[in-house]
């Protein structure tokens, strides 16, 4: 974990601001993730994460202050810009097209394709489906049946795929919304145990979650936002559920 | 907390994997306009016999009879199977088909003045595909830039063309004055009709673009989740304009193929074939909530509407039994449909 800190940021985030009109949502808020890290950002409703992910992901344009992809400042006009640059974004909702395979929504807008006959473009199914396996497998999830769409699959393996599109893209920076909170218990745990494994491959990730538990399972830090300030900075090691709280609710 | 390793992992599979009676309900139900076409001609094959002691369906006049009857119905229900996929309806096809038929004889008649027959021939059915073009651009920009419900942009479009086709047929059928348009419509190639090879290569070309292209993949996307569609960065306004152009064009297509048949242009040509288009999709297979859907099940859903028709006619049944019998093979579709879905357990949208 010494080392980790020592490392260069993949992504920092210096004196953020953003405002809309007379609304202050995020205000001067600086952090920074290093590769190999997961940062928690922990808020009440309102506290300002859903506007900072949104403006590090490329949604929205800040109104003030930079963004730094590995040192290099860098604005994203669309999201699109932000995931060629490695940022992705997993959303709670499981932003993926239920009727389509693994491999077809890994590859959602950028299929593969390959010549029949010699000369009719076609989607190359095969292709897709070896890189689902291996990108599932690296995940160390492993589905037997490929060609199934995966409305097949449960919400927690459907969160895998949406993560595994992410590692198959070779996305640095992981922002994940609520990831949990549309899963039950166990499938929560599969999912944690994924951001260990994201973890290990050295990306870093943006964790956000209401589940203090879940946070501590597996974040290095935790940032926590309040009314667009950053209102503290913590290693998990060294807090604990209740100085957390009381950082979120201003006590 | 260290000790949270990743080797738990594998889960229980879900729902049907595996499971042979889940897999063959599921295969049914995928395939069930096809039983449905095959349970249809065992059934008029044995009335025939019983009643007038006479083949039904190895009579090759019969099956050549149902296979031209199905072409119309069957070019708009191609159309109409990407719209629907894509979560959609187009309702102004039937008009798009009978201002496209008028078109074709015009232009036909007015370019056999001044060039040879076969190349006004191919020159009135261009014009017959890309006017039916335009209420199709006119359709996507409604639905994708203006944010108007296709049911409604494409009603209203659905009077538009209704009005366009009558107007310029002058309110009367217009004849068209070409042998070989004539011929297209009626020859035949060693003893199949023209018209059915050319929707079989048109019915192939469709299953291409649908099952084969990034177009087809993207337009399986959007109908199950506009939104991650979006995520993914496919450009859903450009999908939805070339959507409805695709669907238009189909029914172009079928309107010069019309003219070619009955060797007139009419404006109302394709007035009773949109709800039998919407119809041979949903019996094929393809779900009204989007995201489901292929090209044969949708050639199969329009043999069955035309055997239907054909079939009732043929046993001697009085014409107005075809109306409830497609009517009876819609619902049961779908009541098979859900049936297959919730024994799936796939995840009701509704």
């Amino acid at each position: 974990m010494n080392s980790s800190e020592q490392t260069a940021p993949l992504l920092e985030v210096r004196r953020l601001s953003k405002h809309f009109g007379a609304v202050q949502a995020l205000n001067d808020f600086s952090m920074a993730v290093r590769p190999g890290e997961v940062v928690a950002l922990a808020g009440d409703n309102g506290a300002g994460k859903t506007t900072l992910i949104k403006a590090i992901s490329g949604v929205f344009q800040p109104t003030g202050g930079e963004i730094l992809l590995r040192g290099q400042p860098v604005t994203f006009a669309t999201p699109q810009e932000a995931r060629e640059k490695g940022i992705e974004t997993i959303y709670q909702d499981l932003a993926l097209a239920d009727n389509l395979s693994i491999g077809a929504n890994i590859f959602l807008g950028r299929e593969p394709m390959r010549k029949a006959f010699g000369f009719l473009p076609v989607l190359d199914r095969k292709a897709m489906a070896v890189a689902a396996k291996q990108t599932m497998g690296r995940l160390d999830f492993h589905v037997s049946r490929l060609d199934a769409p995966v409305s097949n699959f449960s919400g927690g393996q459907r969160q895998a795929v949406a993560i595994g599109r992410a590692v198959y893209w070779d996305a640095q920076i992981l922002i994940m919304d609520e990831p949990t909170a549309a899963l039950g218990v166990p499938e929560q745990r599969k999912v944690i145990s994924l951001i260990h494994q994201l973890k290990a491959q050295g990306r870093g990730v943006i964790f956000i979650s209401h589940n203090l538990q879940d946070i501590f399972a597996v974040s290095d830090r935790i940032v926590v936002l309040r009314r667009g300030i950053q209102a503290g900075e913590r290693k998990i090691s060294e807090t604990n559920h209740d100085e957390v709280v009381k950082l979120m609710v201003g006590g | 907390m260290t000790s949270t390793s990743p080797t738990e992992t594998h889960v229980a599979p879900q729902a049907d994997h595996g499971d042979p009676a889940r897999s063959w309900l599921a295969r049914v139900a995928e395939g069930r306009a096809w039983l449905f076409l095959a349970g249809l001609i065992i059934c008029f094959e044995v009335w025939s016999r019983l009643s007038f002691g006479a083949t039904f369906v190895l009579n090759p006049f019969n099956v050549q009879s149902i296979a031209i009857f199905a072409v119309a119905p069957l070019l708009l229900a191609t159309g109409q199977t990407f719209v629907i996929i894509s979560g959609g309806i187009d309702l102004s096809l039937g008009f798009i088909m009978g201002l496209a038929a008028v078109v074709a004889a015009h232009a036909t008649n007015m370019a056999g003045v001044a060039m040879p027959v076969p190349l006004a021939m191919m020159l009135g059915i261009l014009a017959a595909v890309i006017v039916a073009g335009v209420p199709g651009v006119i359709n996507g920009l409604l639905i994708s830039r203006l944010r108007i419900p296709p049911f409604i942009g494409t009603l209203g479009m659905f009077g538009v063309a209704r009005g366009a086709a009558f107007l310029l047929a002058g309110g009367t059928t217009v004849p068209v004055q070409n042998s070989w348009f004539a011929l297209l419509g009626n020859g035949r190639f060693y003893g199949v009709p023209y018209l059915v090879i050319i929707a079989a290569v048109f019915v192939v070309v469709m299953h291409y673009i649908l099952s084969q292209t990034r177009f087809g993949q993207h337009n399986y996307a959007i109908g199950a989740n506009v939104q991650a569609a979006r995520r993914a960065g496919i450009d859903i306004r450009g999908h939805i304009l070339r959507l409805y152009v695709l669907s238009a064009m189909c029914a172009g297509l079928g309107g010069a193929l019309y003219a070619a048949r009955f060797t007139a242009g009419a404006a109302q040509a394709g007035e009773p074939l949109l709800l039998d288009s919407v119809a041979a999709v949903v019996i094929g297979g393809a779900s009204l909530f989007g995201g489901s859907g292929t090209i044969f099940g949708t050639v199969a859903g329009a043999l069955v509407i035309a055997v239907i028709q054909y079939g009732l006619v043929f046993v001697n049944v009085e014409p107005f039994w075809q109306f409830i019998a497609v009517g009876l093979v819609i619902i049961i579709s779908v009541l098979i449909d859900q049936a297959q879905r919730r024994f799936s357990g796939a995840r009701q949208d509704e």
